[in-house]
């Protein structure tokens, strides 16, 4: 990042306030190559390419062509050439378009799957991103939808309902679940100053244990006559129902995450609590100094994080795993949504496409993982070095020695 | 990064605390005695608890030692509430508790509580503290490497990324070389290497030090899942059966009873993690490197206005770091179980992290917190064995639930090094 002056050919790019309006075609140009959207596609690239040399670099017959590269590197190159393709070729077919069917109402359906895995993606990842507006860090995305999870489940197989109120509920009472679990951060630290990171962590694995404790105990949770520490399957009447009909598994849950996207932009960006969460972000001395109550602005933003979070967990639960509460209920998405958040930039439609992405990498590598044998964990490698890449473009501007945008 | 995730450096202590003595000690103490003594009312068994001190290879045997216990149990809750009387007079005077009074009493009340919840069963004290022990050398490790990271002024949210890469390094070379120790100085590496992404992104490009602790761990726990499915599995037999590390009993100390088996009758990485902790402890309080790294964690302007290479230290601290932290990697798999398996470590590194905090940033009472979480989780182990009427969750819970008490001030504050987590961009 030191060998690099924007001054050579370019212009020097506007100020910082201007950026927002370009006026004349080279300033875009320049924009382009200095500019984060470059970047960003880099970023994805270098990621994907990593990925590449493990694929190849696990794959039998490339190795085994490895042994006569001298002799004939042709069937190296092929080799590895059909393995990575063979790979990314599985991803598009799991999470967007089976190609290997006639049938188009089949071949659709992967892009469903990406949308059903995107949901608790989006809807964690709203929870993570409202934090960081406010510059709070919220790591407890496990607590949260475990706890969240917990509490719509039970609502969900204990309380004989019609489905016009049991499903409301049962998403009600984890919300408030999720939210209350997140409240607790957001309180200590407005009141004794502990920082989120740390509590939040901790939170996670008390959370851990009192959902397995209650899964325990069949006064709680566990199922009766179990020793497995599960609950009971969800009532029909709390379970959210199919949007496209039997033939897919997608279900309300996408509708709650496109609502709450939209529900978040309004916060963030029209109510006055937005505008004070983005206050405290900025600046915490100086939203004091301005009358607003900082300590109880971490608490709200923490409750309405954990509550977004929350229906990550009633999501899983009420929708896409119904057979009844668990401790894997997170499947890992609390710790993913911190990736979606970083990538969609705290913005609600950023988290709504980053969801996407990520949903899509979710549901295209378990088909990966079982027509081309090649583990799904690939995808976390990926996902982790989107954003580590993403998070420091002058470090993908100094491998690509493109000119550094932050020279002055 | 956007500057969104900047988290706040710290809020200001709005509270105002000028209490010279703290409260907290005698009311925690006395609340401890209370509860203990409700649990004892209430209960209703019965009958008599057998502490077993002696193991074999002794130099002389203790017998077992065996009383009724809830009568035990209440002598030995009196004894406590007296020390607790003690520490109320202390504070009418002014005084601080002293540490000799917490430990005196911390042993009563776990004489205590055992005393009730082994009833009809056997304490094997030994096995108690022995495991203890040994289940602590990844969070003393992790804990260790958290504490000089931190102290040099960076975060460091990936020691569970630095222990898995540690275990999963182990494994490999240890398989593949026929050599423990070589998996051993793998597992060292493997931190360095996760240490060295750390500080590439954080001290070299200013990202905010949390997000790349948090997606090492993510990145890490891919890579390790992802070749432990491709290639570990399928090579299980060159690549992922290591020979364990046996425990190495050293010669008369390992015989004294007691103290011999728990402390000198374990594996050679207890040993090194002996050695370790008194270096680092050395080392950061008493050599000329050691007040350069606090210099640099503290005050970074300043210690760059009088010639201290702040990224520079920063950066062979964090390296430093991720070495101690990477050696209790191997543990899981060369000294817990033999060879790697998915995500192994389980969280230990997050209670590494609660050790740092917990032992507010100093080597020596991060090692004890450490230590006393290892006893929790064993303590919980050795309970269920018993039979005991304590819900397993909840022992298992204890560790991070002190961890937030802690952080939240309940119990003594726990203050940060004061640029912790800070970029430094030398003017």
């Amino acid at each position: 990042m030191n060998d690099t002056t924007t001054t050579e050919q370019e212009p020097t790019p506007p100020p910082a306030e201007e950026v927002e309006q370009p006026s004349e075609a080279h300033s875009l140009l320049y924009r382009i190559a200095a500019g984060d959207a470059l970047a960003g596609v880099l970023a994805v690239f270098l990621a994907f390419l990593v990925g590449s040399v493990m694929i190849a670099a696990t794959d039998e017959t490339v190795r085994e062509t490895a042994g006569y590269i001298a002799a004939r590197p042709s069937d190296f190159f092929q080799a590895v050439w059909d393995a990575v393709s063979g790979a990314y070729a599985a991803m598009f077919r799991g999470a967007i378009y089976n190609t290997r069917v006639d049938d188009f109402q089949t071949a659709i359906r992967p892009l469903t799957e990406t949308l059903k895995y995107a949901a608790p993606l989006i809807l964690a990842g709203l929870g993570v991103g409202v934090g960081f507006r406010a510059a709070l860090f919220n790591i407890g995305g496990r607590g949260q939808m475990l706890l969240a999870g917990a509490a719509a489940g039970w609502v969900g197989f204990a309380l004989d309902l019609p489905a016009v109120i049991h499903l409301p509920l049962a998403i009600l009472a984890g919300l408030i679940a999720g939210g209350l679990w997140g409240g607790i951060a957001g309180l200590l630290k407005a009141r004794t100053g502990a920082h989120e990171v740390i509590v939040t962590i901790m939170l996670n694995y008390v959370a851990y244990y009192l959902v397995l404790y209650a899964l325990s105990r069949d006064f709680l949770l566990q199922a009766p006559g179990s020793n497995n520490p599960q609950s009971l399957p969800m009532k029909q009447s709390a379970i959210l129902p199919k949007v496209l009909g039997d033939r897919y598994n997608l279900h309300l849950g996408i509708i709650l995450a496109l609502v709450a996207v939209a529900a978040v932009w309004w916060l963030l960006n029209r109510s006055a609590l937005g505008y004070r969460i983005r206050a405290v972000g900025g600046n915490p001395h100086a939203a004091r100094a301005a009358g607003i109550n900082v300590g109880r602005t971490y608490t709200t933003v923490f409750f309405i994080a954990g509550a977004l979070v929350g229906l990550a967990g009633v999501n899983q639960v009420l929708g896409t795993v119904t057979s009844g509460v668990t401790t894997d209920l997170d499947a890992g998405i609390g710790f993913d949504a911190i990736t979606v958040a970083l990538l969609g930039r705290s913005r609600p439609l950023g988290i709504l496409f980053a969801g996407l992405l990520f949903g899509g990498f979710k549901a295209g590598g378990f088909t990966m993982q079982t027509s081309e044998n090649i583990s799904v964990d690939l995808v976390l490698v990926v996902q982790s070095l989107i954003v580590l890449f993403l998070a420091a473009p002058p470090l993908v501007r100094a491998i690509f020695r493109l000119p550094n945008k932050e020279v002055a | 990064m956007s500057t969104t995730a900047d988290t706040p450096a710290t809020v200001p202590d709005e509270l105002g605390q000028v209490a010279v003595v703290s409260r907290k000690t005698p009311i925690l103490l006395a609340v401890l005695v209370v509860g203990l003594a409700l649990v004892l009312l209430f209960s209703d068994s019965v009958g008599e608890t057998t502490f077993r001190v002696a193991s074999r290879n002794d130099l002389f045997q203790i017998p077992d030692i065996t009383v009724p216990g809830r009568a035990t149990a209440w002598v030995m809750l009196a004894g406590c509430a007296l020390l607790t009387g003690e520490s109320f007079r202390r504070l009418l005077n002014q005084q601080k508790t002293p540490l000799w009074l917490v430990a005196t009493y911390a042993l009563l009340w776990m004489t205590a509580f055992l005393s009730w919840a082994a009833i009809g069963g056997r304490v094997p004290v030994v096995g108690l503290f022995g495991g203890a022990v040994a289940l602590a050398v990844p969070l003393v490790f992790g804990a260790l490497g958290g504490v000089l990271g931190e102290r040099a002024g960076v975060v460091n949210i990936a020691i569970e990324a630095q222990l898995l890469f540690g275990a999963f390094a182990a494994a490999v070379v240890a398989s593949s070389t026929g050599s423990a120790w070589a998996g051993v100085l793998a597992a060292a590496l493997a931190g360095v290497l996760v240490a060295s992404v750390l500080g590439l992104f954080a001290i070299g490009y200013f990202v905010d030090q949390i997000i790349v602790g948090v997606v090492l761990n993510v990145l890490v726990i891919g890579l390790t899942n992802f070749f432990f499915r491709q290639v570990l599995t399928p090579n299980a037999e060159t690549l992922n059966s290591p020979e364990r590390l046996s425990a190495v009993p050293i010669p008369l100390l390992g015989q004294i009873p007691l103290i011999g088996p728990v402390l000198f009758r374990q594996t050679p990485l207890v040993y090194l993690l002996y050695v370790t902790v008194a270096v680092v402890a050395f080392a950061l309080y008493r050599t000329r490197w050691g007040l350069r790294v606090r210099a640099v964690g503290e005050h970074p302007k300043a210690a760059d206005t009088v010639g201290i290479k702040v990224n520079r230290t920063r950066w062979r601290t964090v390296l430093l770091a991720g070495a101690v932290a990477g050696l209790g990697g191997a543990y899981f798999s060369l000294v817990a179980v033999s060879g790697f398996n998915r995500e192994m470590t389980g969280g230990a590194g997050f209670i590494a992290l609660a050790a740092v905090i917990f032992g507010k940033w100093d080597p020596v009472r991060a090692t004890l917190a450490a230590l006393l979480f290892g006893f929790a989780s064993n303590l919980q182990g050795v309970l269920s064995v018993i039979g005991s009427p304590v819900p397993s969750q909840f022992m298992l819970m204890l560790p991070y639930l002190v961890t937030i008490l802690a952080v939240a001030g309940l119990v003594g504050r726990s203050r940060p090094p004061a640029a912790d987590g800070q970029p430094y961009r030398s003017q």
